[in-house]
């Protein structure tokens, strides 16, 4: 009896305060409009905010397009699961138009990128605008040996032209150096090695800057992933007057900010590699704001606490307002796969809210908080893939991040939601992998890890997985 | 009316027997055995194959009090005839004209084929006693069951299943799960289904032949029913031969003419009774007084034979598929230019085994031989898709055997010994199974990928559930030379988790049998 009066007060209670909190909700709307027109709004009525690179005094847009994750068409219903989707050229051309339209003036592509089709469908849908309306980043994406000597490295810059169909290159970035290789003979060679075995033993980095100097280049520059002794080392070139960097392409986002070298100490925080660049004037692009939709698709209850600081907007403005916020920042490229990310994307830079001291503070927590989940920090960009022995990398850890995030990770049998905890994870796991293509067929050749920006120890992290996956299924019983 | 009361009960018995056996044999969530995995067991050939004394004497017993009712409310091949019988024509149009005909019955009286019957018998016993299981497994009528449900039926019950799978999958919940649909033995499922086609043209047209013609255990059960206790009795005062008996008796055992009925083939159904308007027809202990004809007596006037007993099944020609042997190399080691897609995958194809693998807790290949009625119970229930019925020899046939495709024999599984009813699988522990060598894996080195791509794999080894693989370098002389994997054949129970992840097509390690388990 007790009990339900208690209740029926509660909802009482509750009824009065949500009439209360929506009487202030709008209250705090109308105050807001009132301030500054149209930046709550999803629609893009503002206009997008530029940032001056003063090498080249071009005017880029905060919102750069990233050509990484190209929308496919469906494939066919029979076709076997090794056969790829094909990109949909339309919808490109099509999103294409509309970010020109709505201010976004600089794309960023690379040979290697969508299979090897990046150019190529990047440079169908520029080439039906005006050469003056857009920026293009494309790379030196030298991973393998073959492609280390000079004219297999001369030949990727002029294959870039060709399938971007133009005659220069606005920005050229080194691709991802501070990563790792093998050479031909299947040695593993340092970061450093790797590097000069890339771009200076066979001279392509002193080839690029004559590139420059006869205009095929406008900007040159590096992206950066990995050992910072190569990050270091460059910029210390840049200081000796050795060679100029233009830009610099970096990983920022809040949880990185601080978290990136605790999630994994062969990553550096973005903190420092920003300050590194701002102190040097160097103009920084942003890769990864969102970490591939890792810090879009999050936990419930830190989706509730961005939700509530922030009604009105997705979980992913917070992030893209983060990475664009410093002032240094040249643009931040977002690979935008879908029409509605890209009309989200527009509308929260156009133009861009600083975030406050308050907020930084409010999202330093928030990456205290995801970085206290011990996800697998991939972000699904496809580097590591195909793997020759079939298995799906990135699917498979996105499974466990999924189930990382929804709470189906349950170490002890003893745990009161193991049960539903184990049937969601196998049968999920099933669902989104095909047993072929799962962790425990991973041989550990180690073909996957050089490739990964995130350097990701994928055969061990694949291993980690496998064997929980084993210890579910040794569980025995049924599902 | 009152004598209706036996039908009733025969049919709701039946009913719930069938449902109880049928969901045993398609379930494939290994709950639904721990509730009616008895009904397997209580089945005469598996409970004899099994010396389940309890069972047979309660079978004997019952057939004695009872007459032949095992065969109407136990045997679920007998049960799905009767259903199936429904099918005939005068069942499916019980309206007007039709009606008439389809109350008074369709069948007719045939005398005993005695010689068939008898003949079948010898060459079952025959047959179970030299081991040649696949006879044994042909002629039984809960394996003849067995092979229809886990062919027929249950990938009916799992295509329902993945399409609900689907529907849970778009919501993205996780109350339903694909399951994989695949013809496990094309041997045996080409006589599943003709055994099914048959009976089915059987049932329809003769009702029970098969039981009274074939079927070893209705034989040998026929034995003991002519001595039952109770048994369907002519009161001769009342009957006015009107043949309303002979045309229900889907058995074709009652001669209304002579007031006599072949106990050794009634079954006990109990439809003659409803049909007798004039209460001639008693299912009691003993004959009345004014009964004339001796009560064992058997009829074998051969002047009625409006109907021809189809006995000829021509079902010998056993498809042997020999195991193709796979000639698809293994994923190449492709060089890495560009990102994303997914590498093809050639799927994997079951090694020619030397010896084949029997399931643990068959202790050898002759004991499985001997006990296995290839009832497919333990195929259908198998949850790591490794078992699936022989078609190494025409011996064999439909009895289980093991290959490592789509999964391994996992330590924790024992459920194959969990189901058997005939005890060809002996029940074991998860502590037996770990300590049971069904066979030993076998090494190529022109397949092992560290040799042939030159990577650093080590998978079996990783996987091997007994630690019977060691990864040693290549080079006695060389320490840092790759890694290839050595078998410690002492300590390999043979159950595959090498085989199912070897990268190699077809895989480096492959699981020879042994004949005779072993234990370590």
């Amino acid at each position: 009896m007790n009990k339900q009066l208690n209740r029926r007060n509660f909802i009482k209670y509750l009824s009065g305060a949500t009439v209360a909190s929506s009487a202030l909700l709008t209250a705090c709307k109308k105050a807001m409009t009132s301030d500054d027109a149209g930046s709550a709004q999803p629609a893009a009525d503002g206009t997008m905010t530029m940032r001056l690179n003063p090498n080249t005094d071009d005017h880029v847009s905060l919102l750069g397009y990233g050509m990484m994750r190209l929308p496919e068409l469906p494939k066919p219903k029979d076709a076997p699961d090794h056969q790829a989707a094909e990109f949909d050229q339309e919808m490109i051309n099509r999103q294409v138009d509309y970010a020109i339209e709505h201010g976004v003036n600089y794309f960023d592509t690379s040979p290697a990128y969508c299979r090897g089709l990046s150019e190529r469908c990047t440079g169908i849908a520029l080439a039906r605008h005006d050469r003056k309306d857009f920026y293009i980043a494309t790379k030196m994406s030298n991973f393998w040996p073959e492609s280390w000597t000079p004219e297999g490295a001369k030949g990727m810059f002029e294959t870039s032209l060709r399938e971007l169909q133009v005659d220069y290159i606005d920005y050229l970035l080194l691709h991802s150096i501070g990563g790792t290789a093998r050479d031909a003979e299947g040695n593993g060679l340092s970061s450093w090695e790797t590097f000069e075995a890339r771009y200076m033993n066979n001279g392509i980095l002193d080839w690029l800057v004559e590139q420059k100097q006869a205009g095929r280049i406008r900007n040159l520059g590096f992206s950066y992933h990995g050992d910072v002794k190569v990050f270091d080392h460059l910029l210390q070139w840049h200081d000796e007057g050795r060679y100029h960097w233009d830009f610099v392409q970096i990983e920022l986002n809040y949880l990185d900010w601080f978290y990136a070298d605790e999630i994994n100490p062969r990553n550096t925080d973005a903190a420092y590699l920003y300050a590194e660049l701002e102190k040097r004037g160097i103009p920084a692009v942003i890769m990864e704001p969102l970490l591939g939709g890792r810090l879009a698709n999050i936990s419930d209850e830190i989706a509730a606490k961005l939700k509530q600081r922030d009604p009105d907007h997705s979980v992913a403005t917070w992030a893209f307002r983060f990475a664009g916020t410093p002032q240094g920042v040249l643009t931040v490229l977002s690979g935008m796969t879908y029409m509605e990310h890209l009309q989200e994307n527009v509308a929260t830079y156009s133009p861009l809210h600083p975030i406050t001291e308050d907020e930084h503070e409010f999202l330093m927590q928030i990456a205290e908080e995801i970085y206290g989940m011990k996800t697998v920090p991939c972000n699904e960009c496809q580097y590591c893939m195909p793997c020759p022995y079939g298995v799906n990398i990135p699917a498979i850890f996105s499974h466990y991040n999924k189930c990382i995030r929804e709470g189906y990770v349950r170490q002890s049998s003893l745990d009161p939601a193991y049960r539903q905890a184990r049937r969601a994870f196998l049968v999920g796991y099933d669902r989104s992998v095909p047993r072929l293509r799962q962790a425990d067929h991973c041989i550990g050749c180690g073909q996957c890890a050089p490739h990964c920006p995130q350097q990701i120890d994928i055969p061990s992290e694949l291993r980690r997985i496998d064997e929980y996956t084993e210890s579910l299924r040794a569980a025995g019983g049924p599902l | 009316m009152k004598n209706h009361y036996l039908k009733y009960i025969r049919r709701t018995l039946a009913l719930l027997m069938l449902i109880g056996i049928t969901w045993l044999f398609v379930d494939f969530t290994g709950v639904v055995h721990h509730h009616v995995g008895f009904l397997a067991k209580w089945q005469f050939l598996p409970a004899v194959l099994a010396l389940n004394v309890t069972v047979i004497v309660v079978l004997v017993v019952l057939t004695l009090l009872l007459g032949r009712i095992y065969c109407s409310v136990v045997c679920p091949l007998g049960i799905m005839q009767d259903l199936l019988a429904h099918l005939h024509i005068s069942h499916r149009f019980s309206m007007g004209k039709r009606k008439k005909a389809g109350k008074l019955g369709r069948y007719s009286y045939s005398p005993e084929r005695k010689w068939l019957r008898y003949s079948v018998l010898a060459v079952f016993i025959v047959a179970l006693v030299a081991g040649l299981g696949s006879v044994v497994a042909l002629l039984a009528p809960y394996s003849s069951f067995g092979r229809i449900a886990a062919n027929l039926f249950k990938p009916i019950y799992e295509l329902g299943n993945n399409v609900l799978a689907d529907r849970s999958a778009a919501a993205g919940n996780y109350d339903y799960y694909y399951v994989d649909l695949w013809i496990r033995s094309l041997p045996t499922f080409i006589i599943a289904a003709a055994t099914f086609v048959v009976l089915t043209i059987l049932a329809i047209f003769g009702g029970r032949t098969y039981c009274n013609t074939i079927c070893p255990v209705g034989t040998v059960l026929s034995f003991l029913s002519r001595f039952s206790l109770l048994k369907i009795n002519f009161d001769t005062a009342k009957c006015r031969n009107c043949s309303a008996c002979t045309r229900a008796c889907k058995a074709s055992c009652i001669d209304y003419k002579n007031h006599a009925v072949d106990y050794s083939r009634c079954v006990v159904c109990g439809n003659c009774l409803g049909a007798c308007k004039f209460g001639a027809l008693h299912y009691s202990p003993k004959k009345a007084a004014h009964i004339t004809p001796a009560p064992t007596q058997t009829v074998t006037t051969p002047s009625l034979t409006e109907r021809e007993g189809n006995g000829s099944l021509s079902r010998r020609a056993f498809l042997i598929s020999s195991a193709m042997l796979a000639t698809s190399a293994a994923a190449t080691k492709a060089q890495k230019t560009v990102d994303g897609g997914l590498a093809a995958i050639a799927p994997k194809q079951p090694p020619k085994r030397q010896t084949p693998l029997t399931p643990p807790g068959s202790l050898s290949a002759a004991h499985l031989a001997q006990h296995c009625t290839g009832c497919q119970l333990c195929v259908a229930q198998c949850p790591n898709n490794v078992l699936r019925p022989s078609a190494d020899s025409w011996l064999t046939v439909m009895q289980p055997t093991m290959s490592y495709e789509r999964g391994y024999c996992r330590p924790e599984c024992t459920r194959c010994s969990n189901v058997c009813p005939t005890g060809a699988i002996r029940l074991i522990s998860h502590e037996d199974k770990a300590a049971i060598q069904i066979g030993h894996a076998v090494w190529n080195r022109e397949l092992c990928v560290p040799l042939t791509d030159g990577v650093d794999c080590g998978n079996c080894a990783r996987h091997c559930p007994a630690g019977a693989i060691t990864m040693v370098p290549f080079d006695p002389d060389d320490e840092y030379s790759i890694n290839i994997p050595t078998v410690n054949e002492s300590r390999c129970i043979g159950c595959g988790a090498c085989e199912y992840v070897c990268p190699a097509r077809p895989s480096a390690l492959h699981v020879e049998g042994h004949e005779v388990h072993r234990t370590i």
